[in-house]
């Protein structure tokens, strides 16, 4: 590696880098800022919803206009602008060049370029709060005609905004993964074959096949739809011969697969995390991955389960049934096949261990409780409840949040050459699951209750203003602020430790793959020699070695 | 800029630049397909639609198919040449190729005015939307060729980067095979 | 099911029973796999299991571990889809012959209802038309035509466990039998704009009788608004 280390100004190191650390970097921390938002708005409706008229504080007076905002907006940011830039764009643009063991991605440009749209995106979304009319209100899925009339939806200028938003936000996804699949099928150290790869790399590049493959219809969707809120041509709009369902079937093609998307990184952040901690193989590694292919190619056939009741042909809903009801196959044997990758191990609970293990707990009951929503009996009922609400925040909240914990305090060794505090990190697992159950849990309650979605007050619906429902609405909204107040003591140990942490070597937790051959933080350029691959990834506790661990690159 | 090592290896045997245009192309199969499948549907419930179709000017249409496809022979022979490492010959077929796209969009404003002048704008209705949106779309990607195609052909003269031609070649094959699926769906069928 | 909420409709013991059997099948294979995930988090701790085995999980001995369990999972799910399916059929692909049409009409924000005068049929000028009110008479099966005057709404009576997306441009067709007199919410279940959280209505099952005064009393109150109207004229 012959390198010129000349200085960089602050300006080309960290805005306009092409490495793809800074890049992952920059994504996590856009994440994250994203997240404090989400959050935020999440604190605002559910203020109201508990103490109904209050003015909350910090926020003043929840309208239903706002309240609409609010739901509309916690929804599209903790799944465009956190789930997925935290999830696919920074583990991935971190881990796939270090994994793989080479300098960085195929396309550092174009990595670059996919980061700045992205960035824009998110000042589109964020400057949509500002105009006058406010922000988008129209719930995240953005059915036609509410979306698609100002008249109807009353923010002329937020929902294309949003609309703007969203499609550019793709784009930035199209671009990156385009990167992130050709550099894992080109860019692999020499000896790495098929069954070397680590697990989280096949997961976040087959989620980035997953969504290129299902995005495409929504971005043409997305322009249709734009054409109707600014020009009026009506696709969706049934009095000039449009069909606003069509919008609805656009949607979901890539909305349902669009879970499956962010639920694979999160699994491969997990497998990564308990193979470690319990000093373990993982157990059934081709099993995992077919199961996975099996997921992702059957999550193209169920977008339907969305519609149940939206005014489709009923008998279509017996065909995504079926195939809602199978994807339950492979997702269930790959959750068995984590559970029994722990039987025989050596498991040492340490923070990132923690939050792995509660992911699995958590997601568990956010995949049971699925099935009552796929099968269109039951659905009727649930459709639209909080029952929905619960389960997907069951599903949700440990991708996009217990697993990115896991993923953070295992990698951040890696990322800043500095530990995370161990009890600070402990208090801020219990303070964030514990609390987690506690919101939605009661939410479930609700929904089985009947209580329907998207409503500021419930003041006007008699059967769901009984005062222990209420009780039930408050609990909910004591356990949110008490979760989002232990995220500052995440914050505050993860921004102590990235300066003031305990140094951290090359391979603090005594991992197998390549990532932790680098030096901490590795350098541009990664590797001071580009490693070799002899092993899969997840020899552990191979017997006859004195070793608990075997690194992929050391030579037999 | 240094060139990244992860960019010179090729574990599965297929360039990376190969590799990622068939990605790219795969990614707007989907875009293309997405706005496509609706019209389709539509079409299928709105038999009134092949009433607005019948003001459609086939005969561009049709001149515009052998344009395109005549410029997809240029950028193969452009391919050709610098395959032998003849960078002014692939140059030259390159810049024939642009000239295709260009007469291309110089029929389609042509059509389209007149389209307009009539009173076959967007807003009539949703025949002329998704033909204004689904050509609007392709014309897009025909100019976005042309333009890569003309920021190549300055390293192709200099005999640098010609696997480049083949790339760019893939790409405009594929602009071509999108307007091969509009043509009929949105001329013909009437 | 019904102590969370009532049931007040012929299919919502159908829809409760699904939803018990999914409880029943789901919640004994969650209880099961969390059971077994902090039993090995236990008994595989540090403390308790220095060193770890080497499991690939490829050989068939280790992996009928997975294959049993999930051969049963199989049937189970065979069994939530045989019940879905059935319990889907009997409420949206037929259409039991109605005693009473009506129709239900979505806007933004409130229900319109139109309902059969004192001759029962639908269309003719004695119907009554109210707004967020709905009669309708117990163990009487209902027909409703469903349509929206401009967004998406979504017709929910929760004790019936009955819900029905209005499209736009569309009229859909849907069924339900009151089985309980009572009076009842009726919420619009999909986003329908800023006032979408005002949008409910009231359900009353009345008897017949109650039912017929109800309907006296609305003619009157029109044969009287008429007058009215035609006195101002």
């Amino acid at each position: 590696m012959s390198h010129d280390h000349h200085e960089q100004s602050f300006f080309s190191k960290y805005l306009f880098s092409t490495d793809h650390k800074v890049i992952a970097m920059q994504y996590l921390f856009t994440g994250m800022f994203m997240a404090l938002i989400g959050g935020f708005f999440a604190y605002g409706f559910r203020m109201q919803l508990a103490f109904p008229g209050i003015e909350v504080p910090g926020l003043g007076l929840v309208t239903p206009n706002l309240y609409n905002e609010l739901v509309t907006n916690h929804g599209s940011i903790m799944i465009f602008w956190v789930a997925m830039p935290v999830l696919i764009a920074a583990f991935g643009n971190y881990l796939i060049p270090l994994m793989i063991g080479c300098d960085d991605m195929v396309f550092p440009r174009l990595n670059r370029l996919s980061y700045q749209i992205f960035l824009i995106s998110a000042i589109v979304l964020i400057a949509s709060f500002f105009v006058p009319g406010g922000g988008f209100s129209g719930a995240w899925t953005s059915y036609p005609p509410l979306s698609a009339q100002a008249k109807y939806n009353l923010t002329p200028l937020g929902a294309p905004m949003w609309l703007t938003a969203v499609a550019l936000e793709f784009v930035a996804f199209l671009l990156g993964g385009i990167n992130f699949i050709t550099t894992l099928m080109n860019s692999r150290a020499p000896g790495m074959k098929m069954w070397d790869i680590p697990i989280v790399l096949w997961m976040i590049v087959i989620a980035s096949i997953v969504f290129m493959a299902s995005a495409g219809p929504l971005i043409a969707g997305a322009v249709m739809l734009l054409f109707d809120q600014i020009y009026h041509i009506g696709f969706f709009n049934p009095n000039k011969g449009g069909d606003p369902i069509l919008w609805q079937h656009l949607f979901w093609f890539f909305g349902h697969p669009e879970v499956y998307v962010v639920l694979l990184p999160a699994m491969g952040i997990v497998a990564e995390v308990i193979t470690v901690f319990a000093r373990k193989k993982l157990f059934g590694y081709k099993t995992i991955l077919y199961t996975t292919i099996a997921t992702g190619t059957l999550s193209f056939f169920v977008w339907a389960h969305h519609q149940f009741v939206a005014g489709i042909d009923p008998r279509m809903a017996n065909v995504f049934t079926i195939t809602t009801i199978l994807i339950s196959i492979p997702v269930t044997e790959m959750c068995f096949a984590y559970i029994a990758t722990l039987f025989g191990g050596s498991i040492e609970l340490r923070t990132p261990m923690l939050f792995a293990l509660a992911f699995l707990a958590e997601f568990l009951i956010g995949g049971v409780t699925g099935i009552f929503l796929g099968s269109s009996g039951s659905d009727i009922y649930f459709h639209d409840t909080y029952f929905v609400l619960a389960h997907f925040h069951y599903t949700f909240v440990p991708i996009a949040i217990i697993s990115v914990f896991a993923g953070i305090y295992y990698w951040f060794p890696k990322m800043f050459g500095r530990h995370m505090n161990e009890t600070l990190g402990k208090i801020h697992f219990w303070g964030t699951v514990i609390p987690f159950n506690l919101i939605f849990l009661p939410l479930f309650f609700l929904g089985l209750a009947g209580q329907h979605r998207r409503i500021y007050s419930y003041e006007n619906f008699p059967e769901l203003a009984k005062p222990y429902l209420q009780d039930l609405r408050i609990l909910a909204t004591v356990s949110l602020i008490v979760m989002l107040s232990f995220q500052v003591v995440f914050l505050f140990n993860f921004f102590y430790s990235i300066f003031k942490g305990k140094k951290a070597e090359k391979n603090p937790w005594r991992a197998n793959t390549l990532e932790w051959a680098a030096a901490s933080p590795p350098p541009h350029g990664n590797f001071p020699e580009l490693p070799q691959v002899y092993r899969p990834p997840y020899e552990y506790s191979v017997p006859g070695r004195e070793l608990d661990y075997w690194p992929q690159n050391e030579k037999a | 800029m240094h060139q990244p090592i992860a960019t010179t290896r090729s574990a599965t045997g297929i360039p990376t630049g190969r590799l990622a245009v068939w990605w790219v192309i795969a990614s707007e199969i989907v875009i293309f397909g997405g706005l496509l499948g609706s019209y389709v549907m539509y079409r299928l419930l709105h038999d009134a639609w092949s009433i607005e179709a019948a003001n459609t000017h086939t005969l561009a249409g049709a001149t515009n198919t052998f344009v395109l496809l005549t410029s997809s022979l240029f950028v193969v022979l452009g391919h050709h040449a610098a395959e032998h490492g003849d960078g002014k010959k692939a140059f030259r077929y390159l810049w024939l190729t642009i000239l295709g796209g260009f007469i291309f969009l110089i029929i389609k404003s042509i059509e389209w005015t007149g389209e307009i002048h009539h009173g076959f704008v967007m807003t009539k209705s949703l025949f002329w939307a998704f033909y204004y949106t689904a050509a609007g779309l392709h014309a897009l990607h025909v100019i976005a060729g042309m333009v890569i195609m003309a920021i190549i052909s300055f390293d192709t003269i200099k005999n640098k980067n010609l696997h480049r031609v083949e790339l760019i070649g893939i790409y405009w094959h594929f602009v071509d095979i999108v307007w091969i699926f509009l043509f009929p769906l949105l001329y013909i069928a009437k | 099911m019904e102590y969370i909420i009532e049931r007040a409709s012929s299919f919502a013991g159908d829809i409760d029973f699904l939803i018990v059997l999914i409880a029943v099948l789901g919640g004994f294979w969650l209880l099961l796999a969390e059971a077994v995930l902090f039993y090995f988090i236990v008994k595989y701790r540090r403390k308790a299991s220095p060193k770890a085995q080497y499991i690939t999980g490829e050989e068939e001995v280790s992996k009928k571990w997975l294959h049993w369990p999930h051969y049963a999972v199989i049937v189970c799910d065979l069994f939530i889809i045989f019940f879905a399916i059935q319990t889907w059929v009997k409420i949206k692909q037929t259409l039991p012959k109605p005693d009473a049409v009506i129709e239900v009409v979505g806007q933004q924000w409130a229900w319109k209802f139109t309902h059969p005068g004192l001759d029962g049929k639908l269309g003719t000028k004695d119907d009554v038309k109210t707004v967020d009110e709905l009669h309708v008479v117990v163990n009487k099966t209902y027909q409703f035509k469903l349509k929206s005057d401009d967004v998406l709404h979504s017709f929910s009576i929760p004790v019936f466990r009955l819900k029905q997306d209005a499209v736009p441009g569309r009229t859909i067709t849907g069924w339900f039998k009151p089985t309980k007199t009572g009076q009842f919410d009726i919420q619009c279940a999909e986003i329908c704009g800023i006032g979408h959280g005002i949008m409910g209505a009231k359900l009353y099952i009345e008897t017949e009788e109650e039912h017929r005064t109800w309907l006296e009393h609305q003619r009157m109150a029109q044969v009287n608004g008429n007058r009215i109207n035609t006195a101002k004229k």
